[in-house]
């Protein structure tokens, strides 16, 4: 196989958009495939300071890498969720990867600074862990940008990320969600703007992205995802892009340009319903706010020893 | 050659000659969830694997919901 633009050998074949890459092109493709994404969709305006949500894995790395390699302003921020080996050695990959290249990374732990971790959470408030993980990363991103200064909050989710949730909401007609499903939202009261870069590059293209520059990150999945809704949505988009190539993309961008503007009333009335938390000022339809709750009802219960282990392939 | 799969990590032991494509249909592993790294480098499907190279076969898809 040759590379498309340069007819030398290639490392990687995409069906997706029935072409062959060189390293140096895939790179290249990447990088302008995130370009578009952030100019199209007005994600980030020169002389914006970015804080990149970084996990460890490949997405989010590959995620801060770009930007720094577009000229971005983009520092990292990682969140220790307490889910044992695994989120030890997915801090070390962070760490890594922003000492090796000089950027800076703010961290906040879960159990040090706020006082629970995501196995505990998941036992107190007998919930999927995911629930609560999820909770707590949108919780503190958004803290963490809007006391650090920052103009938005850039997460690694993909295209096969965003096709599976959009599949997961059409599934249950989940309006709301399918209002606020964007690759950007506007900062509003209390609240950073929130931008998706990646949403233009499918799972495999980050893996890759990362292995052709070098980079490092944590392969191995977190003990907590093991069967979640989520995996079985991405099999099941697979399976039907197995036999239509590009039937995942159109999905979720055909969604985006024809029909989300379908349900954004909703999602304005319920943004127009919110008040600030009385505890931490976030944005909720309550008094309290959801992560708040959380804290509250965490306070002094038992940490939870993991003894989950990975599932098999 | 030896082939390593990840999650969890173990060590296969297949004969080469054989294309990346073959190798994968013969494990009934779909490609598009897959990389394919021999001795460190990135290779596509249409490459022919030796008796002597050392593979990864990573799988892509990660399974958090948020
Ligand atoms: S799989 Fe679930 S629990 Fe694990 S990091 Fe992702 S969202 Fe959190
Ligand atoms: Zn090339
Ligand atoms: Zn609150």
């Amino acid at each position: 196989m040759k590379c498309r633009v340069c007819r030398q050998p290639a490392v990687i074949d995409l069906r997706r958009h029935n072409a062959n890459f060189c390293a140096e092109h895939f790179v290249e493709h990447c990088r302008e495939q995130v370009r578009r994404t952030i100019d199209h969709f007005k994600m980030v305006a020169p002389g914006d300071r970015v804080l990149v949500a970084v996990s460890g894995g490949k997405d989010s790395l590959a995620l801060w890498d770009l930007l720094v390699e577009l000229g971005y302003d983009a520092d990292g921020l990682y969140l220790g969720l307490g889910i044992g080996d695994y989120s030890d050695e997915s801090g070390r990959y962070a760490r890594e990867f922003a000492s090796q290249r000089g950027l800076h990374l703010v961290e906040v732990d879960l159990r040090d600074d706020i006082g629970f971790d995501v196995p505990t959470a998941a036992a107190v408030t007998k919930r999927v862990p995911c629930s609560a993980c999820g909770l707590s990363k949108r919780h503190l991103f958004d803290r963490a940008a809007i006391d650090g200064g920052y103009d938005a909050v850039a997460t690694g989710h993909n295209l096969d990320d965003e096709a599976a949730v959009l599949f997961g909401n059409t599934l249950r007609w989940n309006i709301e969600y399918l209002g606020r499903q964007l690759p950007v939202l506007p900062a509003r009261a209390g609240l950073p703007r929130k931008v998706k870069p990646l949403v233009r590059l499918a799972e495999r293209e980050m893996a890759a992205y990362c292995v052709v520059r070098g980079i490092d990150y944590q392969v191995e999945e977190c003990p907590m995802a093991a069967g979640n809704r989520h995996l079985g949505y991405k099999e099941a988009l697979n399976a039907i892009e197995a036999s239509s190539p590009g039937a995942k993309s159109a999905f979720y961008f055909e969604f985006l340009d024809k029909a989300s503007h379908l349900f954004a009333n909703r999602a304005q009335t319920e943004r127009d319903g919110l008040q600030a938390c009385q505890s931490c000022g976030t944005p909720t339809p309550g008094e309290v706010c959801a992560f708040c709750r959380l804290v509250e009802r965490t306070a002094g219960a038992t940490p939870v020893e993991l003894t989950v282990k990975a599932p098999p392939l | 050659m030896q082939v390593t799969l990840r999650n969890p990590r173990r060590v296969l032991e297949v004969a080469g000659p054989v294309r990346v494509s073959a190798l994968l249909d013969r494990l009934e592993i779909h490609r598009d969830t897959v990389l394919v790294i021999r001795n460190a480098t990135l290779v596509p499907s249409d490459t022919l694997l030796e008796d002597a190279d050392e593979i990864e076969i990573r799988p892509v898809i990660s399974g958090g919901s948020s």
